[in-house]
């Protein structure tokens, strides 16, 4: 007889430690092909798994192989209908004869999944988030347990009682489970009838008796008080922690001065702060809106693709912003978030009425806004952190000093943008307002 | 044909097992094993897995323990998404040269299969292991998974003392050389240590003992001096030419530290284990296969098994051993299954039914009736290359209509050499047999010479059989490998085997890193 070990309940992933190993070593170029989907997807699809292909340096396998194009060999082939000694074959295409294996389709050539988990881990690479925060974003939503309804299967705990005793009830008519009541009934018949003297008719009838209180037992045992098939449990069904709700308004500048890099660094810079609203927020809806000297709505397509000649105005998209939250997100229901991209360049006097603006109405409603200016990266030395700069920047200056709930940043590079969030970050995680 | 299967000598009914039910299947399909194919094999481990840990053997090269790495992380991710997509079934069983021999069975399997598959792996596949000269010599199958467990917790301190990196390259480049890590020809010098130092101390003594200054004087001889630049005592020192690179590096190099001379070692030692298992595909799986066979078939005429778990298992059984032709797109090259199962089964038939071409052809075996002692020696002594060299039958010949392609580089086509006619019989066998052997077919490199208190340049020779080289980039990046474990400049000539003509040659100094 052979030795049995059930290894099914072993600890699963035993290549995991590979997997790590190998993503380790391809980490650049899968950060390449990441960042390249966040580029061309859309804002909410960071926070989920993505299909990679197999990157190509660093993770060959040499060894010496026989070159498929030279020398001289011969293909053992099965099946051979109407060939004679000394036929020629035209060879297909290029590479080996017939039969030879094809040119170089090898094991390298595919896509693979990466989890939630390591797209993240790669995009805050970048991003230099610490690690907190980090833990943060990847952590999934907290759920609730909630009754829903009964179940046949459950721990012992969640018995519910009077539902199994309802069923084992009903079981005991159905199948007619003899009465404790019947049992006495005949015991008692049996007592009566040996009091008196025996007679023949009694001894049969108290052997009859004697035969009914037997099967009746044996029933009894037969069919349980409480069987298995009774028994049911409340059941549970988490339920997400429900939040109330949230909207995120990206405004930007689309003007001819935010090229490819510009618009990359807006993008995540707005995926971070949709990261951030996910993990708190059930539900997120998420309003685009570009300004040139006019500022309109548009979808996330549009947003980050089209661009449209014109002059700068921004108070503009401040306007269209206060105007959509009048209309669909009542400041009551909604926790509204902003943030806002541009390159500094305003209208000359505009910078005045967005000041207006935002100190007399928006900064009311908003949770936060945050406000991003994208320079270049070496311009980021000359500016630094001091307070010179284009018109707008000076402008939100004088909002950030009266509001905490403003930020603004100057960025240059992917690292400057969680500096931006820091203070929201820090905060702590319960929902800002309720409902 | 009517056959009185009563219920109670089945074996089991219904697709579901459970271990009482494996057990009694083992134990009568053994019985039947030992009585009628007598054979010999080793204890069985029997071990129940999921799909999820089949995937994980498979990337770790098919063993229960193995060290860490990324090419395995990368080879999971591969069979992982086959498996996914539906492009390839997992194997209903895996089996391990062991002592036991371990055998997992996916717990997928319906009865009938786990029935069928303990016939093919814990008998068949066990008793080749058993067996078959070519394991017996190379592999130590009681210490394997000892070993295996050594080896990877020796990597994980390594990793831990001198980290990943360090660790990795060196088995990166440890698993380039694999294929040229195992010895073909001879054993490995087998002295101990001591008994080695035993023996250079006598060899000393002998020398002072003998010595004579008398021949000190003599000239030296005109062969002595043209063999200078050949330097062969100190060839001979080496023991080179050498051809098993990994082996060289591990006791030669004079950069590596002795942990990173383990791991090398490491790697020497599980490709040495493989290295047989490359050689007897058709013997291993054709043996298997006809034992499972044999075995199915034995417990279905003695009523053991029901006419639906056969008519199951027959089904399974078509499937492996299905061949299509050369010019079917299912084609993939020759299924060592169905060539092995076919001859063994031709051997069968050529020891009990034999034509006059078989009495011909073998004239040791045909007619002689002894097919089970032909079958066990056969199993006991070829491998792939020289079972089909011995036993491959015209009638076999004929049945997969098999013919020879020549195929030279530059030549716009290719030319039928030979077909399944008589004088094509013996050139199809041939140059069938030829395609089987590792050792021709694997590129043949070899150390030739190295001046050790010179400048170190390794060299090594490439021997070209027909004019085939090697594939330029995966050459240049092998070559990097070596470098890196060699530690100063390593260069491969390719040198033409008929002729000694060198055809080029190439070195590292020449590839940028």
């Amino acid at each position: 007889m052979p030795i049995f070990i059930d290894r099914r309940l072993n600890p699963k992933d035993k290549s995991l430690g590979n997997r790590q190993r190998f993503l380790r070593r391809a980490r650049e170029e899968l950060k390449r092909s990441i960042s390249d989907q966040i580029r061309t997807g859309s804002i909410a699809d960071v926070d989920a798994e993505h299909a990679v292909p197999m990157p190509e340096r660093g993770t060959g396998e040499p060894s010496f192989n026989n070159a498929w194009n030279s020398g001289r060999r011969q293909h053992i082939l099965p099946g051979n209908r109407h060939f004679s000694p000394g036929d020629l074959i035209p060879k297909p295409g290029q590479g080996g004869g017939a039969g030879s294996p094809g040119n170089t389709a090898s094991e390298d050539d595919f896509r693979f999944v990466l989890s939630r988990e390591e797209v993240l881990d790669l995009f805050f690479e970048d991003l230099e988030l610490p690690d907190m925060v980090k833990l943060n974003l990847k952590e999934i939503l907290a759920f609730k347990p909630r009754r829903a309804g009964f179940a046949a299967t459950g721990s012992p705990t969640n018995i519910n009682v009077g539902r199994t005793m309802r069923n084992s009830h009903g079981r005991r008519i159905a199948l007619r489970r003899p009465k404790q009541a019947e049992l006495d009934a005949i015991l008692q018949e049996i007592a009566t009838l040996e009091v008196v003297p025996s007679s023949a008719a009694a001894r049969q009838r108290i052997a009859a008796l004697r035969e009914e209180l037997d099967r009746l037992e044996r029933r009894r045992r037969r069919i349980a008080y409480v069987d298995p098939v009774d028994i049911r449990f409340n059941r549970f069904d988490p339920r997400p922690v429900p939040n109330v709700n949230a909207v995120m308004f990206c405004l930007m500048d689309v003007s001819g001065s935010m090229g490819e890099r510009e618009k990359d660094l807006a993008k995540r810079f707005f995926v971070l702060l949709h990261l951030f609203l996910k993990r708190r927020y059930d539900r997120i809806e998420i309003v685009f809106i570009r300004h040139t000297h006019l500022a309109q709505e548009v979808d996330e397509e549009t947003f980050f693709y089209n661009t449209q000649s014109g002059g700068t105005v921004v108070s503009t998209a401040l306007e269209e912003m206060h105007r959509i939250i009048e209309e669909r997100y009542p400041a009551r229901e909604w926790n509204i978030y902003a943030a806002q991209a541009s390159d500094g360049d305003n209208f000359a006097g505009d910078s005045e009425r967005c000041i207006a603006l935002l100190n007399g109405k928006l900064m009311r409603l908003c949770q936060y806004f945050a406000y991003v200016e994208i320079i270049d990266e070496r311009e980021a030395h000359i500016f630094g952190t001091t307070e010179n700069g284009t018109s707008l920047w000076r402008a939100y200056c004088e909002i950030d000093l009266r509001w905490p709930n403003f930020q603004m940043s100057r960025i240059a590079t992917p690292a400057d943008i969680y500096p931006v969030f820091r203070q929201l970050f820090g905060r702590q995680p319960a929902p800002l307002k309720r409902a | 044909m009517v056959r009185q299967a009563s219920k109670s000598s089945l074996l089991f009914s219904g697709s579901d097992w459970d271990f009482k039910t494996l057990s009694r299947a083992y134990d009568a399909i053994e019985a039947i094993a030992v009585e009628e194919l007598h054979l010999d094999t080793y204890p069985v481990q029997m071990e129940i897995i999921s799909s999820q840990q089949m995937l994980d053997a498979y990337s770790s090269v098919g063993m229960p323990l193995m060290y860490r790495h990324w090419s395995f992380g990368k080879h999971f991710l591969y069979q992982d998404l086959l498996y996914r997509k539906g492009g390839r079934g997992l194997a209903y069983e895996l089996v391990i040269n062991s002592n036991p021999c371990i055998v997992y069975l996916m717990e997928e399997n319906t009865m009938a299969l786990q029935a069928l598959v303990t016939a093919h792996a814990a008998l068949g596949h066990n008793h080749f292991f058993k067996n078959n000269q070519l394991f017996k010599q190379w592999t130590d199958a009681g210490a394997i998974l000892g070993y295996l467990d050594f080896a990877k917790g020796y990597i994980v301190r390594c990793e831990e003392r001198h980290g990943l990196t360090a660790v990795e390259a060196v088995l990166d480049s440890a698993h380039a050389l694999m294929a040229q890590g195992v010895f073909r020809y001879h054993r490995p010098p087998k002295l101990s240590s001591e008994r080695q130092r035993e023996g250079l101390r006598e060899r000393l003594e002998y020398e002072e003992h003998s010595y004579n200054d008398l021949w000190r004087t003599l000239p030296p001889s005109q062969q002595r001096a043209n063999d200078k630049g050949q330097n062969p005592e100190r060839k001979k020192s080496l023991n080179l030419p050498e051809e098993n690179l990994l082996y060289f590096l591990e006791k030669n190099s004079l950069v590596l530290e002795p942990w990173q001379r383990e791991i090398i070692r490491i790697v020497r030692v599980i490709a040495q284990y493989f290295y047989p298992q490359r050689q007897t595909q058709v013997m291993n799986e054709g043996c298997a296969t006809f034992v499972h066979y044999t075995l199915m078939n034995t417990l279905f005429d003695r009523g053991q098994i029901s006419e639906g778990a056969m008519l199951e298992i027959l089904r399974n059984h078509s499937n492996v051993v299905f061949q299509p032709a050369f010019d079917d797109p299912r084609f993939s090259g020759i299924n060592p299954y169905a060539l092995g199962l076919d001859m063994m089964q031709d051997i069968q038939r050529i020891s009990t039914e034999p034509t006059a071409e078989d009495r011909d052809w073998f004239p040791d075996i045909a007619g002689r009736g002894n097919w089970r002692e032909v079958l066990l020696d056969a199993w006991a002594d070829h491998r792939d290359e020289s079972f089909i060299r011995q036993y491959l039958s015209p009638t076999l010949i004929r049945k997969w209509r098999f013919f020879v392609l020549g195929d030279a580089a530059d030549q716009p086509h290719c030319q039928v050499a030979s077909i399944h006619n008589e004088r094509g019989y013996d050139k199809i066998r041939a140059a069938l047999a030829h395609s089987y052997d590792v050792g021709a077919n694997r590129p043949d490199i070899q150390v030739v010479d190295v001046d050790l208190l010179g400048d170190r340049h390794l060299r090594l020779q490439h021997k070209v059989n027909d004019g085939v080289l090697l594939e330029d980039a995966s050459r240049d990046a092998t070559l990097r490998h070596i470098r890196r474990l060699w530690g100063y400049e390593v260069s491969l000539a390719a040198v033409d085997a008929e002729t000694d003509a060198t055809i080029h040659e190439r070195s590292t100094s020449q590839i940028a890193e």
